[in-house]
């Protein structure tokens, strides 16, 4: 356990370097996030405070997006997936077959670190962003509620990661995995609930949906955030999520050891 | 004059040549650009779901702006993107001198080196949206104004090559520019949604600083006789020059501090 800690600690250390990048990422994403709730705020132009577009308030939309926001500084990919694609392309994952060290845990560990540092980095810009919002935000009815978010965003952040990570172990077979990171990425933007809340959709999309991981990936827990999951089904929710999360663990190993089986190091 | 012009056929041919060498990944990445085209339909496909105007536009004439701003952006990508993404590339690597010692001038070799043919199929595919939703608008336009379209298109290439080229010249200043490059696409996102939906500063700002909301709105408008006077058009093209002018003002300085790299 110790040695993983210290991968944590070096893992920080090094994405600290790349704060500038981190403080122009999360203020840049601002811009898009700004214009949508702009577009929204036209849609419910002429409409009564109380009055709901597909069950949603003009609050709780724009609640939507900003907790969406949160959720995504929290758990987000950004650089993992290329980052573990190179490192089989160029062979760096041969000492991890020496060292006593396991390269799932070891690019978890990755992930937390770069998690944390990024999630810090963009609380000043994000929380200014919603301080202007303020009006439009709501909180949790519950103390109980926001205790269900944050076990959610947890399960949320290993299913990006393990799905991101069985993704790269591509690189074992292709050369070129961005392509296909790129086009899992658009369905996940979609299919995640990132672009819209999935209940505004026809109701037998959504529905049809919720037979794959992606709602677990974003919606899920910005739903119980705001209250539209409520009840049993908040941890019939958070059982499926987590079978989701032992499922994609289980195919990022298997990935793993049979790409290791194809692998053969190059220079060295 | 003409022997840029005999240069550019050059360049042209070794494009297709390098793309030609990598074909599943040329068809792949022309895959990846029509995925995220069919999201952004789909996204104002279900916002009109639940509504029947934006703003003052109707859902036929927001897939216009939505096909005409990929137009642009994808006309924008086939000649520059690639180019201005690895300017910093250059800078880093001292391959910049190679280019610099070339008898001709080097923001045009910067510029134009790489073309991208995928974003050529994928400015086809935008047409062919653009064209349909015409049609479900029972638009007719004439040949001054479809002419005029596609030269206000233009200048929203322009505006974005300018941008994107000053916001890549300041790798001459820090190497960390790559992230401010990238963070460029965010902005697309905007020239996408009907200005009418924007007010106040936010408005102000993606006007007159970074002409965001001119650049697909203006030419859309005059298709849909939606313009509320033809000084938007030269508001959209006295934006474009003076971006072009501020970008090459940037370049001139950046240039002057270029030391090359140890080699």
């Amino acid at each position: 356990m110790r040695k993983y800690w210290h991968v944590i600690n070096v893992g920080i250390q090094n994405t600290l370097v790349y704060r500038f990048n981190f403080i122009v990422r999360s203020v840049f994403g601002l811009i898009p996030l700004a214009a949508t709730i702009f577009l929204w705020r036209a849609v419910f132009n002429g409409r009564t405070d109380s009055a709901t577009v597909a069950s949603y308030t003009l609050g709780e939309m724009i609640s939507y997006y900003l907790i969406v926001t949160i959720v995504d500084a929290l758990t987000a990919v950004t650089d993992d997936d290329w980052q573990m694609a190179g490192d089989i392309r160029d062979g760096a994952i041969s000492q991890f077959l020496l060292k006593p060290i396991d390269y799932l845990y070891y690019r978890f560990c990755l992930f937390f670190s770069g998690r944390m540092i990024y999630s810090s980095v963009a609380l000043v810009p994000v929380g200014l962003f919603i301080l202007y919002y303020r009006g439009f935000f709501v909180l949790p009815e519950h103390a109980a509620t926001f205790g269900w978010f944050m076990i959610s965003i947890v399960l949320t952040a290993m299913l990006q990661f393990l799905i991101s990570f069985t993704m790269a172990m591509l690189a074992f077979w292709v050369l070129e995995v961005s392509t296909f990171i790129f086009i899992l990425f658009a369905i996940e933007y979609l299919a995640s609930g990132h672009l819209f809340p999935l209940d505004i959709l026809p109701p037998a999309v959504g529905k049809a949906l919720y037979f794959t991981p992606f709602p677990y990936q974003m919606f899920f827990p910005v739903s119980i955030y705001l209250g539209k999951t409520t009840g049993a089904a908040i941890w019939q929710g958070l059982i499926i999520q987590a079978f989701w999360v032992v499922m994609l663990y289980g195919v990022a190993r298997f990935a793993w050891s049979r790409g290791i089986r194809r692998y053969a190091a190059f220079g060295g | 004059m003409n022997r840029y012009l005999s240069i550019y056929a050059m360049l042209w041919r070794n494009s297709l040549v390098r793309e030609m060498t990598f074909k599943s990944n040329f068809l792949l990445w022309i895959v990846v650009e029509m995925m995220w085209f069919a999201l952004q339909l789909s996204f104002i496909g279900v916002m009109y779901l639940h509504t029947e105007s934006i703003a003052g536009w109707s859902k036929w004439q927001v897939v216009l702006l939505v096909g005409a701003s990929h137009l642009i952006q994808q006309l924008f990508q086939a000649f520059f993107l690639i180019n201005c993404t690895h300017l910093s590339e250059l800078i880093r690597t001292g391959k910049l001198d190679f280019l610099m010692m070339l008898p001709v001038n080097t923001r045009f070799i910067v510029s134009v080196r790489q073309l991208d043919f995928g974003a050529f199929v994928n400015a086809a595919t935008s047409i062919a949206v653009m064209i349909y939703a015409a049609h479900r608008l029972h638009l007719a336009p004439t040949w001054l104004e479809l002419a005029g379209f596609l030269a206000l298109a233009l200048t929203g290439v322009v505006v974005h090559y300018s941008l994107m080229f000053l916001l890549a010249s300041i790798s001459f200043w820090t190497v960390q520019a790559q992230g401010i490059v990238w963070a460029y696409y965010n902005l697309f996102n905007i020239a996408r949604l009907p200005d009418a939906a924007f007010k106040g500063l936010f408005k102000v700002f993606f006007t007159f600083a970074i002409p965001m909301l001119l650049v697909s709105n203006v030419p859309v408008k005059l298709l849909t006789q939606k313009l509320g006077s033809p000084l938007e058009m030269g508001l959209l093209l006295g934006m474009s020059l003076l971006c072009f002018a501020a970008s090459e003002l940037v370049w001139r300085l950046s240039v002057r501090r270029y030391t090359s790299a140890s080699s």
